[in-house]
């Protein structure tokens, strides 16, 4: 197959382009959540981020919320943002880092004011963002504009044998085109973590790898209170047939192909390093883990998975795919691309991966996922530590 | 051309089952996706979609190879043919 040079896009002041043309109502606290939702209640088009945290967090943890914040708004599938928080400062601090970017942002703080007060005054300029939003349009961008970030999830075996290669085909394919790459998952490559770090592009990439896999690793011995026996692998995948975690992670590993990562990255944090694959550390924790690498400004998901999660994100379409069949006969409105045929031997690799390029260009292009049009919008904060 | 088992790597020593079910004494087909080439088995056990068959005797303390990787250790001896899950392989992580 040829693949297309160039996809429809929209073209955004910092010379990024975005899949879809979101006008976000952002939360910075817990307590704004009810201000956003009403905003976006009222003015049609725009969509509310409510999340569970942002008050009393320090540190590292505090840093990352940030970063979660600022790397939200600054995702090119926004066009413009309405932040709202209960104080000034913080609120100002996430304005400022969006407006970095160049797009129409706007920050409301509730004390003085109260909800209705805010309300009004926020819903006002949500209406006028979304109506200039409404007016751009879809224009030719190369196809490096694309930033796909994969998760896997529900995984069973069919995951391993067909549906993870299939992505690692595509990332072989699309790589040389000069697309940037995302996998991340830290806990559940534990078991294949060495082979992975053999795939650092350079010593550097590798050795950053194996610190950020084995300060998770000594995480999880210094607090966890039992290993991981009871949660990797889940039920799901132990119903799928998955044995140990080893199993699950050489088979999510086939995800990357051949590919070598550049760069290691902190969650959240927006690769710096050009084109090509990189590693954030994430959770392996699908919705946390999306929310992550968005917020990192990529611009389109692949999820392939086994038994069938389900999950979305509000600014970033989720593009499932499966090889397993009975998961496309029992729950198809969840699977935007059927691969099951690579179990049956009627389809090879190439090209399911060919099909899965076609597919991920049609969503790129508008046409809505199938998490999309079921209201999927999981928005998860990966949370360090307890707050102060 | 259908296959009953995929075996991802010629050094595999188990396969998985990628069809609804095989069910005892069943003749089976085997593709190895490395090589591209085929085998065949007789199950002993019913095994579902997505789980694993021994494709030769293993004792315990021996390593189960997939992806050509290390990926456990068997806990409880296996026939060639037989079902292999959390009953008789463990993670060596742990």
């Amino acid at each position: 197959m040829e693949i297309p040079k160039s996809f429809l896009g929209y073209k955004r002041e910092n010379g990024r382009a975005g899949t879809r043309n979101h006008v976000i109502i952002l939360p910075v606290d817990d307590i704004s959540n009810a201000c956003a939702e009403a905003v976006a209640n009222n003015i049609k088009g725009t969509i509310a981020l409510p999340h569970s945290y942002g008050r009393l967090q320090f540190g590292a943890d505090l840093e990352l919320h940030f970063r979660t914040m600022i790397g939200t708004g600054s995702n090119p599938n926004v066009a413009a943002v309405i932040v709202i928080g209960i104080e000034p400062k913080w609120t100002k601090r996430i304005v400022d880092g969006i407006a970095k970017t160049g797009k129409p942002v706007e920050g409301f703080h509730i004390e003085r004011t109260g909800d209705i007060g805010t309300v009004m005054k926020a819903s006002k300029k949500a209406q006028e963002f979304v109506m200039w939003a409404s007016e751009k349009q879809r224009e030719e961008c190369p196809i490096s504009d694309l930033w796909i970030s994969v998760k896997c999830g529900e995984s069973d075996t069919t995951s391993g044998l067909a549906s993870n290669p299939t992505v690692g085909n595509l990332m072989d394919k699309l790589e040389p085109l000069g697309v940037h790459l995302c996998f991340g998952e830290t806990s559940e490559l534990t078991g294949a973590e060495k082979v992975c770090a053999t795939r650092g592009a350079t010593k550097e990439a590798s050795d950053k790898f194996m610190k950020t896999w084995s300060a998770y690793n000594d995480f999880i011995l210094k607090e966890a209170t039992d290993d991981l026996s009871e949660s990797q692998p889940t039920a799901g995948n132990i119903a799928g047939g998955l044995t140990t975690i080893e199993e699950k992670a050489f088979g999510n590993f086939q995800k990357i192909g051949n590919c070598k990562f550049v760069d290691v990255l902190e969650p959240a944090e927006e690769p710096k390093k050009g084109k090509g694959l990189y590693f954030m550390d994430t959770s392996s924790a699908a919705a946390e883990c999306v929310t992550l690498q968005a917020a990192a400004g990529f611009n389109i998901h692949l999820f392939p998975t086994g038994q069938g999660n389900i999950v979305g994100n509000p600014i970033e379409p989720v593009v499932k795919l499966t090889a397993n069949p009975l998961t496309v006969k029992g729950m198809g409105e969840h699977i935007d691309c059927d691969v099951s045929k690579i179990l049956s031997r009627e389809m090879n690799l190439s090209e399911a991966g060919d099909k899965l390029i076609e597919t991920t260009l049609r969503v790129a292009n508008g046409r809505l996922t199938c998490a999309e049009a079921l209201g999927h919008k999981e928005f998860v904060m990966t949370k360090l530590y307890r707050s102060a | 051309m259908a296959t009953d088992i995929i075996i991802h790597d010629q050094k595999d020593n188990v396969g998985v089952v990628v069809v609804e079910k095989i069910t005892p004494k069943q003749d089976c087909t085997c593709w190895i996706m490395e090589n591209d080439t085929s085998s065949n088995i007789q199950s002993i056990n019913e095994i579902p979609l997505g789980h694993k068959i021994a494709m030769t005797d293993l004792k315990e303390g021996d390593t189960i190879l997939k992806y050509g990787h290390d990926i456990g250790k068997v806990v409880k001896s296996i026939k060639k043919g037989e079902h292999v899950h959390v009953h008789n392989v463990k993670t060596k992580k742990w």
